[in-house]
């Protein structure tokens, strides 16, 4: 796969979706191509976070640590962003994330991340563009759930 | 040390000044021979003076006894000489003319490198001394000095003391002989010209000095300015980071133009008057002559004096002020070299010099220091008389375990370099087992005592070489015969007064670190390092470091052996994807593209992978293999996307660095490579623009980079230039690359480059610490982990240390001190760039190998004190506090109120 690809793949996700290709290039040559095999750790519940994570290629299997052990509460795939929250505020890891099959990402670390936002201020506006949608989306879940409660 | 150059000479090169002076006086009579002869050859030879018809005969070296007619009444004739005619007499004449030349130029020659070789003689004597000093400064004094000060001095100032001291004496002997030579003979043969020359030179030799005078005073300024200078660059250096975190530059700048301009004007002026004088003394040199013309040739004109002696007499006028204006020189450099000489030797003497007894090497180290330490009353000033240290006093074991806790300048550090002997109390007495401190020679308390401070200084060279320099206070075995310096050069040593002990020779002293030689020093070494945690470090150091396979087959074998381990270990594991190994027929996608042709190390430098691009072979081998105008291509790619992705950052941004095959300096010239490209193709490109874009693959790795360049007939492609490139190296260059082979040691790579034998595969999760952990295991299963930490001891340091990190500093002088096994061992603040648990688990480990050992430790952190035996604690230069952990951790006392403070 090469680097045009993964900047294709990129634009698919929404937070990147409107910034500017050329800075998605930049961010696809900075950032270094992981892959994992079937059943290794990403990272654990629990750890601080240093890295985003995108999909390329496989599945992901999103676990969470519950009183019956491990549980499997969600799976990524292509196109897919893991872990974004713990690089945008410095929350520890909220679950585990296993490759379900041979899976290939693109790690985007933190460091890289707010440099970016930093040299390119339309990247924040749009990526708090994308988490106030987020937000927006929640208060109504919440509300809806509220009313049928 | 001798305030008289003069005498300083004169003491130590007496004898071979004598032989000097003695070949000086032996050639002036050949000197007068060679003056006398023209005179001859013009008359007899020439005019035929005394041949009174075509057959008559001279006789010639005809030799009578000096003053026999005075003596004895009549000529006593020692040779008849022989009767020769006029064409004869001339050939003959003409011939010892010749003869004489030879024998002058010769005497000139033998004086000269004699001259010489005592002059640099005394200079090696002089610089050995000087620097003989600067061992000897008392410590206080060496902290004012400034290094570069020293260093110019030695280096520089002295060196045209070098040339004048074989002129010291010789010099005014042979000028003067000949000058007088001269003018004996011009006034042989005509008083009154005689008479005239004499005057000028008279006036010369009284006027000339004292216009020098001047210059003199000129020339000491000009040199103190300048040893000023050197000593502000120093500082300048030394304090690069203060200038920059404080934008003192230009400051700085305008420090430097004060000091240079008044370098310059002081210059200037020596310029001025210095030709003055040269103009002067020419203008006289020349007036001689004409008097000589005019009166010389009324003389002739009289027939008060014939041609002949006219000529002679010009001819030795024209030898007379050259030796004459070279006495007033040799009179200047005299004047100027006892200035210099004074100024210097003033700079050496500092007050209380360490006497030479107490580091001479034949000073026996005695018996272990035993029993106990017993200070009295200690009391150390400053230089400005505040007391440091207050009349401490106190009594405890040596053999045990002492913490010195206080707060910084409460005298902790001048208690701990006093206890190392290496500061002498103002007054007070510290004695050890009985003994005074103080008059211990330097045997005792270098061997016996091992002191570390908090910025120990590390030395240029090894890591083996730095743990071992507290072994080498004497040669213990001789060099090997090939290597150790000759009985020529030791002698030449004797004749300098330098000391006969051979660098070359083995120096370490096995046994006072526990082991018995070479064969087992490393794994002495090996059980410190682990102490201080060390060790660890030394295995990395060893896995990047390189050996001569030659020299240490055993080692190339082991490494080859683990190549093949590893690859196994790796595929039992399921992890033989993350190395990509080198195959001679196949593209490494995780190598670069200059290694995947090369494929191989290189040896040479113009085969390093940022000049390959400008290699005339690697261009050669493009070309024939068709890939030129790829390179080219390829190269445009790159610059496309480089110059799209970073054109919207700053210069200078960190990603440049981090991430581009384009320096943020090269950026517009791509740029407008690129507009060229887009708009008119590759074909519009000048050479100069192919050449810059040729440059950019080399460096382009496909795993990594991942713009899509090495597809699977690229890769093809570049493999069959790999074997072009192989084949034309062979021919042409062959020892420029070391090649890939999976079967042999690669000399070139580093040991972990020998293992691997590939590349580790980009983008494979957790493959740098799989890979790592494997390579611990088959090292560890080979047994060769020793080996890999024994050729990370021959990692080099760098100046200062300067390639360790803090950590790595403190902890290498800390076993530095461990390894000479002192019978107490002075810590003061060494561990302080450590984390706490470092530095407890430092402590903990050195205690523990140092129980029965005298220990005394300056702690940073009080609390630590627990581990020790007894504290002492210091409080304003005096001691507060003595006592047990148990006796002090108590509330009240100044203990408690330290830990606390923390």
């Amino acid at each position: 796969m090469s680097i045009d690809q993964e900047v294709d793949i990129l634009r698919r996700i929404p937070i990147f979706s409107q910034i500017d290709p050329a800075k998605l290039k930049l961010m696809a040559f900075a950032s270094e191509r992981l892959t994992y095999k079937s059943g290794q750790t990403l990272f654990n519940q629990g750890e601080m976070g240093d890295a985003a994570y995108i999909v390329l290629e496989g599945t992901a299997d999103i676990v969470i640590d519950s009183a019956d052990g491990p549980l499997r509460v969600a799976q990524l795939s292509e196109n897919e962003i893991i872990g974004e929250i713990a690089i945008l505020c410095d929350i520890p890891r909220t679950a585990t994330v296993v490759a379900a099959n041979e899976l290939t990402t693109l790690k985007i670390t933190k460091d890289l991340f707010f440099r970016m936002i930093m040299d390119f201020p339309e990247m924040g506006v749009e990526v708090m563009r994308v988490l106030a949608h987020r937000l927006e989306q929640t208060t109504n879940q919440l509300r809806v759930a509220r009313a049928a409660g | 040390m001798e305030p008289n150059i003069f005498k300083y000479v004169w003491h130590h090169s007496r004898g071979e000044q004598l032989i000097i002076l003695m070949l000086v006086i032996v050639s002036l009579p050949f000197y007068y021979f060679s003056l006398n002869l023209p005179k001859d050859i013009v008359n007899e030879g020439i005019q035929g003076q005394g041949f009174d018809g075509p057959g008559a005969t001279q006789p010639f070296l005809q030799l009578d006894l000096p003053f026999s007619e005075d003596l004895f009444g009549e000529t006593v004739q020692l040779f008849g000489g022989l009767d020769l005619a006029q064409a004869d007499m001339l050939l003959a004449l003409s011939f010892s003319f010749l003869g004489l030349v030879i024998v002058n130029g010769l005497f000139k020659f033998v004086i000269n490198t004699r001259k010489g070789r005592m002059g640099e003689r005394l200079l090696r004597r002089l610089r050995y001394e000087l620097s003989d000093r600067i061992l000897r400064f008392p410590l206080p004094h060496i902290r004012r000095v400034k290094p570069s000060e020293m260093a110019t001095m030695i280096k520089d100032e002295v060196e045209p003391l070098g040339g004048f001291i074989g002129d010291a004496f010789a010099t005014p002997l042979f000028l003067g002989g000949q000058a007088l030579t001269a003018l004996i003979f011009i006034i042989v043969q005509s008083v009154w010209l005689g008479l005239v020359a004499a005057g000028i030179v008279l006036f010369q030799a009284f006027l000339i000095p004292r216009l020098r005078r001047r210059i003199l005073v000129l020339g000491r300024e000009r040199q103190l300015t300048a040893r000023m200078l050197a000593g502000r660059i120093g500082e300048l250096i030394d304090g690069a980071v203060e200038v920059h975190a404080n934008d003192t530059s230009n400051y700085e700048r305008a420090d430097l133009t004060a000091r240079l301009g008044r370098i310059f004007k002081i210059r200037y002026e020596i310029y001025q008057r210095k030709f003055f004088v040269k103009f002067l003394n020419n203008l006289l040199a020349q007036i001689t002559p004409f008097l000589f013309y005019l009166g010389g040739g009324l003389l002739a004109i009289t027939g008060h004096l014939d041609i002949g002696a006219l000529v002679a007499v010009i001819a030795a006028y024209k030898d007379l002020p050259a030796p004459i204006k070279e006495l007033i020189n040799w009179d200047q450099q005299r004047l100027d070299v006892q200035i210099k000489y004074e100024q210097v030797i003033d700079q050496f003497q500092p007050p209380n010099l360490i006497d030479p007894g107490r580091q001479a090497p034949e000073n026996d180290p005695g018996p272990p220091l035993e029993g106990d330490i017993i200070a009295s009353a200690l009391t150390l000033l400053d230089e400005n008389e505040i007391p440091l240290l207050r009349s401490v006093s106190f009594t405890a074991a040596s053999k045990q375990h002492i913490a010195i806790v206080g707060q910084s300048g409460s005298g902790m550090e001048q208690l701990s370099l006093l206890l190392a002997g290496l500061l002498e109390p103002s007054s007070g007495s510290l004695r050890i087992g009985g003994k005074d401190i103080d008059s211990l020679p330097a045997a005792t308390t270098g061997r016996r005592l091992s002191y570390v401070g908090q910025n120990a200084y590390h030395f240029t060279g090894s890591l083996r070489a730095n743990l071992l320099y507290g072994l080498k206070h004497l040669p213990v075995a001789d060099a090997d015969p090939e290597e150790a310096a000759s009985a020529a050069d030791i002698a030449e040593s004797r004749r300098a007064g330098n000391p006969v002990m051979d660098i070359k020779a083995d120096w370490i002293d096995y046994r006072a670190a526990g082991a018995s030689g070479q064969e087992d020093i490393n794994a002495r070494l090996i059980e410190i390092m682990d102490a201080v945690d060390l060790v660890a470090d030394a295995y990395r150091f060893g896995l990047t470091g390189t050996i001569d396979p030659l020299a240490k087959p055993e080692v190339a074998e082991g490494i080859l052996a683990a190549r093949a381990a590893i690859i196994e270990r790796l595929a039992t594991s399921g992890n033989e994807d993350l190395v990509v190994r080198f195959a001679a027929d196949s593209y490494n996608m995780n190598a670069s593209l200059a290694e995947n042709l090369l494929f191989g190390t290189p040896r040479e430098a113009d085969f390093e992978s940022e000049v390959l691009a400008t290699n005339p072979t690697v261009a050669a081998v493009l070309k024939e293999a068709g890939l030129t105008d790829d390179f080219v291509a390829m190269g445009v790619t790159i610059a496309k996307t480089m110059v799209e992705i970073f054109a919207d950052l700053p210069p200078g941004h960190p990603f440049f660095e981090q991430f581009s095959f384009i320096s943020d300096d090269d950026l517009p010239e791509f740029r407008t490579i690129v507009t060229r490209v887009e708009n008119l193709g590759t074909k519009a490109l000048d050479a100069a623009a192919c050449q810059l874009l040729l440059g950019l693959p080399f460096k382009y790795v496909e795993a990594r980079h991942r713009l899509g360049l090495v597809d699977e007939t690229m890769a093809e492609r570049l493999l069959d230039a790999r074997r072009r490139l192989a084949e034309r190296l062979q021919r042409e260059s062959p020892d420029a690359v070391e090649f890939y082979r999976a079967d042999a040691y690669n000399a070139a790579a580093s040991l972990q480059d020998n293992i691997l034998f590939g590349r580790l595969a980009y983008g494979q999760a957790k493959a740098e610490e799989t890979i790592g952990q494997t390579l611990s295991e088959v090292l560890d299963d080979l047994g060769l982990r020793q080996t890999v930490i024994e050729v990370g001891l021959d990692y080099n340091v760098g100046i200062g240390g300067g390639r360790l990190s803090a950590a790595q500093r403190q902890k290498l002088a800390i076993a530095r001190a461990l390894v000479k096994q002192p019978d107490i061992l002075i810590v003061n603040e060494a561990a302080s760039v450590l984390d706490r648990s470092s530095q407890v688990r430092l402590i903990e480990r050195i205690l523990e190998m140092r129980r029965g050992r005298g220990v005394i430790w300056t702690l940073q952190r009080p609390e630590l004190a627990s581990r020790f035996e007894t504290i002492l604690v210091m409080g304003d230069g005096r001691l507060v506090e003595q006592g047990s952990y148990q006796d002090l951790n108590e509330s009240g006392t100044t203990f408690r109120d330290l830990v606390a403070a923390e």
